[in-house]
């Protein structure tokens, strides 16, 4: 495409490339405290991962083999258009094998295989702050993380278990990390919170028209919040993949016919069909 | 394998060529080009220029026809592209009293040095189709002009100030905040205000000013001015010592007169809201002065009546077409993931509960 | 006529810099790890590795602190050509580079708001050879444990403190205010 030889290395300019450096490297020296930066606008539209876009960007090198999900899957068209994007303005490999990719950028899933040193976790987050929905204010809420006062937070999950048994959050599930900062994980399924804590793998989360970046060093702690009588449980549908036979992986629902037909699969597509080759 | 949605390349570049091909319509229809929306769609051009924040006209009608006319789309690419270009200087303030007027009225004066001038408005109009339009006609005569006034056309409100009956606004050599390069950050200044104001959504910003006349933080406004016209661009050039004119920009004003401050130890004053817009946008530059003045609550000693109008940080969090549109459209991506989390949480709860029926019965 | 504040600066900065902040992004999220980071030929006293970590991360947004030796026209005019930085006094400043005694005393600078810990100075110290291992560090970055080499103790209240960088040549280690010190 001629049409992008204008543009630098990875679209952003390199003065837009340092800012968001900048910010970067006080994400990872905060764990969980969201760093404001000037996100910029990006040739695709805000909530379509344009955060997540700017934080690739930044990290890119030249020799970086990519991997982009949307929903754990490798061919969602938003996976398609971004990965597209990085092969167009950075000529950069791509993979679909997460084991091959040094850096992978997602929205709402973590893959399925192991994460190992030295790979890069790019989350797409559309709502960073985690008390947004209880308060939403950003004066306010700005004020509750300075003061470590998280009281709204345990009184909404407290009142969720009075009223339906057990805390009513099935994704983008609170967490605390390192004991003090509570962050959004973005809004991956709370099944995949544990893989979130002790990772050997860098997390870093980009909300482009929120105008905050954060992250999470590999080995870092990280809870998701729960109370003593109500502890979390990372939950899936209670099913094998009806296509590898996995029991262990993040299952999509398949409407199959208008009978109340269903079938489960696995939502890590390249994770399934690894499995697939396993098998055959 | 069966999985919902397979996206991939192909159906994107499908989906991309259906469009290029809806966008050019029927082919025998001729095509319009670039300089017939400039001329011809004047006012959608000032607008995708206004909230694009590009002085273009030939880019704006550009992004217009790509955009199928859809303005917003068309204002997104502008702001696109505008990220990308390099910052070569900063102008120096224009000065919209050294306009060159096309347009100006006042509500609070019948008349004034430099007169009123109604220039190209829609106001007296009465609003029937014109069906001669549609038959293609020749162009309309030439409108009269009278010769060229050398005579200045001072700020309305200047009369206001010279008497001390409105508030000062005070001059400022300070560099304004620059929410494109910078994180919005709360409490803003009032520079950072109007930046966002005047790139904000016309439709928002009118219903926002539209609720403070209907009472949520009434503050009585008076359209003191309403001008448009053209200011000289001027950028200094270090080297040279002085500035330069670089180009003229058409630029619409709006100062408002609202109801005055004052108290026991001070005399009244009428206070004022502020609009300043790119190209010919007047509803817009009125719009943003009324939300302007009732965004300063504050800063005189006004109360907060909860109105969204005062409202800044719901005001200038929720003012961008761009962002808004973004995030409103996302919810059509997939959420396969999130949806089914919730899914098993809903048939846990529920099950939770029958059992406890069951229990119970 | 002096050539050198011109030369010694990336000559593909688009992908250098890439490279070199990736070695900067590995070491602050794995602190008491030394990574390689090159590319920069900066003027003496100044280390290849602070060289690189200026040009990578400096612009005229980011004021920069030069303490001790380095403080020295050549140096000074490197980083102007090349990265347009203000210069500053320490309270100022978002870099600081210099000698471990030389930026002394570090409550000098910047350690950022309880609203916004991010606005704290990083520092850049630099080092003549590394010695061997006297602390204990713990936390996030860090599998368990691991000792490295500190040359000292930094004001720290978390979430607010200062994010150190320590330099030897051509490489860097992380020292972000996440860590936890103890000293052998």
């Amino acid at each position: 495409m001629t049409a992008m030889d204008a543009y630098n290395f990875a679209y952003l300019d390199e003065e837009t490339k340092r800012m968001i450096r900048r910010a970067l490297l006080k994400a990872v020296a905060i764990p969980g405290y969201q760093v404001p930066f000037a996100s910029r606008e990006m040739p695709m539209p805000y909530g379509w991962g344009t955060g997540g876009v700017q934080v690739t960007a930044a990290c890119l090198m030249a020799d970086d083999v990519l991997k982009v999900i949307d929903q754990g899957a490798d061919d969602t068209t938003n996976a398609v258009s971004i990965r597209r994007f990085f092969q167009r303005t950075a000529d950069v490999a791509v993979t679909e094998e997460t084991e091959a990719a040094t850096i992978i950028q997602t929205r709402h899933r973590i893959p399925e295989a192991a994460l190992r040193e030295g790979q890069i976790m790019v989350f797409q987050v559309p709502i960073p702050e985690p008390l947004r929905f209880l308060e939403p204010r950003e004066t306010e809420t700005r004020r509750m993380h300075a003061l470590a006062d998280y009281g709204l937070m345990q009184v909404k999950l407290y009142e969720d278990i009075a009223r339906h048994g057990e805390i009513a959050t099935a994704y983008a599930y609170p967490v605390r990390v390192e004991g003090r900062y509570v962050m959004d994980p973005s809004p991956i399924p709370k099944f995949d919170n544990p893989k979130l804590n002790d990772s050997p793998a860098l997390m870093l989360f980009g909300a482009g028209r929120e105008q905050r970046i954060y992250a999470l060093p590999p080995y870092t702690q990280v809870e998701s919040l729960d109370f003593d009588d109500h502890p979390f449980v990372a939950s899936k549908a209670d099913h094998a993949c009806d296509i590898c036979g996995a029991t262990e992986s993040y299952l999509d629902e398949v409407i199959t016919d208008d009978q109340g037909g269903r079938m489960f699969v696995c939502s890590d597509t390249a994770f399934c069909r690894s499995r697939q080759g396993d098998a055959a | 394998m069966y999985v919902a949605v397979k996206g991939g390349e192909r159906a994107i570049e499908n989906a991309h060529a259906w469009l290029a091909e809806e966008r050019r319509g029927d082919p025998t229809v001729s095509e319009l080009s670039i300089a017939q929306i400039r001329e011809q769609m004047t006012l959608a051009v000032n607008r995708v220029m206004a909230e694009g924040s590009l002085y273009d006209p030939d880019l704006a009608a550009l992004a217009i026809k790509q955009a199928r006319g859809d303005l917003i789309e068309a204002i997104f690419l502008i702001r696109a592209y505008r990220t990308t270009l390099p910052r070569l200087a900063g102008s120096n303030p224009v000065d919209t009293g050294a306009m060159v007027v096309s347009r100006r009225v006042s509500a609070t004066f019948k008349d004034a040095p430099g007169g009123q001038i109604l220039g190209p408005t829609f106001d007296y109009t009465h609003r029937l189709l014109d069906f001669a339009l549609m038959a293609e006609g020749e162009a309309p005569p030439a409108a009269p002009t009278a010769p060229a006034d050398p005579v200045a056309v001072p700020h309305i409100l200047g009369f206001l100030d010279r008497d001390g009956l409105i508030e000062a606004a005070t001059p400022s050599d300070l560099t304004p905040p620059d929410l494109t390069r910078e994180p919005l950050e709360l409490p803003a200044d009032r520079a950072l205000r109007l930046q966002s104001l005047t790139r904000g959504d016309e439709g928002f910003v009118l219903g926002l000013a539209y609720s403070t006349q209907r009472g949520y933080a009434r503050n009585h406004a008076f359209v003191g001015e309403l001008r448009i016209g053209t200011v000289a661009v001027e950028v200094d050039i270090p080297e040279l010592g002085f500035a330069v004119e670089i180009g003229e920009i058409e630029l619409t004003e709006c100062e408002t007169v609202n109801q005055f401050k004052g108290s026991k130890t001070e005399p009244a004053q009428f206070t004022r809201g502020y609009g300043l817009t790119f190209g010919q946008t007047e509803r817009k530059a009125i719009s943003m002065a009324l939300v302007d003045r009732a965004l300063r609550w504050r800063e005189l000693g006004e109360d907060f009546t909860g109105a969204p109008a005062q409202d800044e940080e719901f005001v200038l969090s929720h003012c961008d077409n761009i962002q808004a549109t973004g995030f409103l459209e996302h919810i059509k991506l997939p959420h396969y993931v999130d949806f089914q989390a919730e899914l098993e949480l809903i048939r846990s709860v529920r099950a939770a509960a029958f059992s406890q029926m069951e229990a119970a019965e | 006529m002096n050539m050198q504040p011109i030369s010694g600066g990336f000559s593909n900065a688009p992908l250098q810099s890439a490279t070199a902040f990736r070695a900067v992004l590995q070491a602050m999220s794995r602190p008491g790890l030394w990574q390689a980071i090159d590319g920069a030929a900066p003027p003496a006293p100044l280390s290849q590795a602070s060289g690189a970590l200026i040009l990578t991360l400096a612009d005229p947004n980011t004021p920069v602190h030069l303490a001790g030796t380095l403080d020295c026209d050549a140096v000074r005019g490197w980083i102007t050509f090349h990265t347009g930085a203000p210069l500053v006094a320490a309270q100022d400043a978002d870099f600081a580079v210099g000698a471990w005694d030389d930026l002394q005393p570090l409550d000098r600078f910047a350690i950022g708001t309880p609203e916004y810990p991010d606005r704290a100075a990083t520092l850049i110290i630099e080092l003549d050879g590394v010695p061997a291992a006297n602390a204990r560090l713990t936390g996030p970055g860090i599998d368990g444990e691991i000792t490295a080499f500190c040359p000292g103790d930094r004001p720290t209240a978390f979430p607010l403190g200062l994010d150190l960088i320590l330099t030897d040549g051509a490489r860097i280690m992380g020292l972000p205010r996440s860590t936890g010190l103890e000293f052998l």
